[in-house]
């Protein structure tokens, strides 16, 4: 078992023809994803060849859906394009919409958003996140598949490269699923979906949480896991020496008064029976003390 | 990017939300100039993007050209909690019968937009919202709707604004709906929306956030920003592309990807505990895939900051190849030569990972080292800084 993906789901990538589209079809081919075409609107009906898979082109979500029974889209738009291309994903009803593209307005975020609510038909994950795998299964986004294999661990995070080094301190462990959520202000998919969707995977053990400054998505998690939350949490917060009013990289990563703060997130998650590594090798050794490995 | 008042009073001007007949100036004479235009009695304002600025004595009336002129020259020059007043903005003074508040903002906990809005405006909101919360009605707006004349007058009559009022207020709600979203703003914010003696409501002060990731379909906001508050080191990343933020400590941080690099930065600073208390100098984040030249700007950016007695190079090769990151780091003190001086403490995993360490090795550059773990190499190049 595995969450949001799983050996069967079959993906197509919207902004295959793009070179990032190209670049990083050929890598979650290479890592065993059923990538079944891609979406490029004005260049549908195309066979592109990657690595000897030949992809069929299709100019909306919608066609390349009922061709192909995809039941999950990959966004590699760029940000001026990235609203159209997720409302066409929401369009069509897609059950898994990932976006990976960086630099999306918050406008459209909030936007194609409160869309899929409308419509309740499309789970989106990110913007501006490394997507999600599930090692040996499926990768759809951009998380490297050779850190580790599949194991009992479930891993949610903000941040992308954090999740890799995570995956990486745990590598003999291995994962069920880690999920990149993204540091976007507005993002599809929370901390809290996934750690409802871990508490009811049966293949996942532990699970590791990471967040960063900025909102409270972290408070509401903590929250969250006192409430519903059984299997074991550690937790891993990023930014304790952010200074206030400084942007760190992600788009939501901002330290606004007293909100926000690395501290706050800690104190909330312990108080919430969560325990938090001050770095993420601390963060690895707590997990392997819970597993006994 | 927060704007200043007067930067927010001419957005609100310019999508037709009321406002006085204000101009800015940057000296005193200037100042009487402006107030001289306007004509009656003025008031004096100090632009800082910071709260508090009324108490601290950076907004005063005048009540002629030649008290604008003396108002302004006190005002001026003067520093409110570390902000030092370089403009001035003269607006006309109105006679003031009530003051509310309206905000439209990005509500972040729940993925959605909201309103807040208040009769008893004019002073600190967040203390309204503390001490009576029962006088900030907050209406979430969606992001797909916006706010309509309708949603606007629902907006109103949830928030108690007497009946003399209501249409007015519900049209400036239209337009800082408009405001809000043809600028691509995450706040805008009006503090005090007053009603004049005459029955007129008019935004008398402003406070708007603009989104940097809509800067591609925004052009003319460009020229909004504060270049003499830049960072000089700030704005030579940005022109190369690079995510960078001045900190004020000795080591130089280079990471891939804004999460690695805040933890980086936590790490470095443990680590310095035990090393005289150095601290990072620095948030940089090169980004994933960065190539060889991004990695060399990078480099070339921190070496060129006075500040900096060590670096810490961490790279995680997820889309990043670690070989790419090796080359930039040895092109760049080819580039730099005999300008490159400080310590370099480089921890490189994942993605070719053994040709990148082997391109350092090679190389073997007496600046260089090079360490397998995060925790060690934070704690080496603290303690390079510390000596």
């Amino acid at each position: 078992m595995s969450i949001f993906l799983n050996e069967n789901t079959k993906v197509i990538v919207q902004g295959m023809t793009g070179s990032e589209g190209t670049k990083h079809t050929r890598r979650m081919l290479a890592s065993g994803t059923k990538i079944v075409g891609g979406v490029t609107p004005g260049k549908g009906g195309q066979v592109v060849d990657i690595d000897g898979h030949q992809l069929p082109v299709f100019n909306t979500v919608a066609e390349a859906m009922s061709a192909t029974g995809a039941n999950a889209s990959v966004v590699f738009v760029p940000p001026k394009f990235a609203k159209a291309a997720v409302i066409d994903a929401i369009d069509a009803a897609m059950p898994l919409v990932v976006v990976i593209t960086e630099g999306i307005p918050v406008h459209d975020s909030a936007s194609f958003y409160a869309y899929s609510l409308t419509k309740g038909t499309t789970r989106i994950v990110g913007p501006n996140c490394p997507g999600l795998i599930s090692p040996g299964k499926s990768n759809i986004g951009i998380i490297p598949a050779d850190i580790t294999g599949a194991g009992p661990i479930g891993l949610v995070s903000k941040s992308g490269t954090l999740t890799y080094q995570m995956m990486y301190e745990l590598r003999d462990i291995g994962f069920s699923t880690a999920v990149g959520i993204g540091g976007d202000p507005v993002i599809g998919t929370t901390h809290i979906d996934c750690l409802r969707a871990f508490q009811d995977d049966p293949d996942t053990q532990a699970i590791v949480m990471i967040g960063e400054i900025g909102g409270d998505a972290e408070e509401r998690a903590a929250a969250f896991i006192a409430e519903y939350v059984t299997k074991p949490v550690v937790g891993y917060v990023a930014g304790f020496t952010a200074p206030e009013g400084k942007t760190m990289g992600h788009a939501g990563a901002i330290v606004s008064g007293s909100s926000g703060t690395a501290q706050g997130k800690k104190d909330a998650l312990e108080a919430a029976g969560v325990k938090v590594g001050q770095t993420p090798s601390e963060t690895a050794r707590l997990l392997r003390a819970i597993l006994g490995r | 990017m927060d704007l200043f008042e007067y930067q927010a009073r001419d957005l609100f001007e310019k999508h037709g939300v009321p406002v006085l007949a204000a101009a800015i100036a940057t000296t005193a004479d200037e100042a009487q100039v402006v107030a001289t235009k306007i004509g009656g009695k003025v008031i004096v304002k100090a632009q800082v993007k910071v709260g508090g600025r009324g108490k601290a004595g950076g907004v005063k009336l005048a009540e002629n050209p030649a008290d604008a002129r003396e108002k302004a020259g006190a005002i001026l020059g003067m520093d409110i909690k570390g902000h030092v007043v370089g403009t001035v903005m003269i607006a006309a003074a109105a006679p003031i019968e009530s003051e509310y508040y309206l905000a439209i903002l990005l509500d972040r906990s729940n993925r959605t937009f909201l309103v807040m809005a208040s009769v008893s405006g004019g002073m600190d909101i967040e203390e309204v919202a503390h001490t009576a919360p029962e006088k900030l009605a907050k209406i979430p707006v969606s992001a797909v709707d916006g706010i309509s004349a309708a949603k606007a007058k629902e907006i109103v009559t949830a928030a108690n604004f007497p009946a003399d009022v209501a249409d007015q207020v519900a049209k400036v709600l239209v337009k800082l709906w408009e405001v809000f979203q043809s600028e691509d703003a995450t706040l805008v914010e009006v503090n005090p929306l007053v009603k004049t003696k005459d029955g007129k409501v008019i935004a008398l002060d402003g406070k708007v956030t603009l989104d940097d990731n809509a800067d591609f379909r925004q052009p003319d906001h460009e020229a909004l920003i504060d270049q003499a508050a830049e960072n000089p080191l700030e704005a030579a990343a940005k022109e190369k592309g690079l995510n960078y933020v001045k900190l004020e400590g000795e080591v130089g941080i280079i990471g891939n990807g804004a999460g690695l690099v805040m933890s980086t930065l936590d790490v470095v600073a443990y680590a310095g505990e035990k090393h005289g208390g150095v601290r990072p100098a620095n948030f940089l984040d090169i980004g994933g895939g960065a190539s060889a030249q991004v990695m060399a700007d990078g480099l070339s950016i921190i070496l060129g900051d006075k500040d900096v007695k060590s670096v810490f190079v961490n790279v995680f090769g997820g889309i990043t190849a670690c070989d790419a990151v090796a080359t930039g780091i040895v092109q760049a003190l080819e580039l730099l030569g005999s300008k490159a001086t400080k310590p370099i403490v480089v921890r490189l995993d994942g993605n070719n990972v053994m040709e990148g360490r082997a391109i350092l090795n090679k190389a073997a550059h007496p600046l260089v080292q090079q360490l397998d773990t995060m925790d060690g190499a934070a704690d080496r190049a603290a303690e390079l800084a510390a000596k």
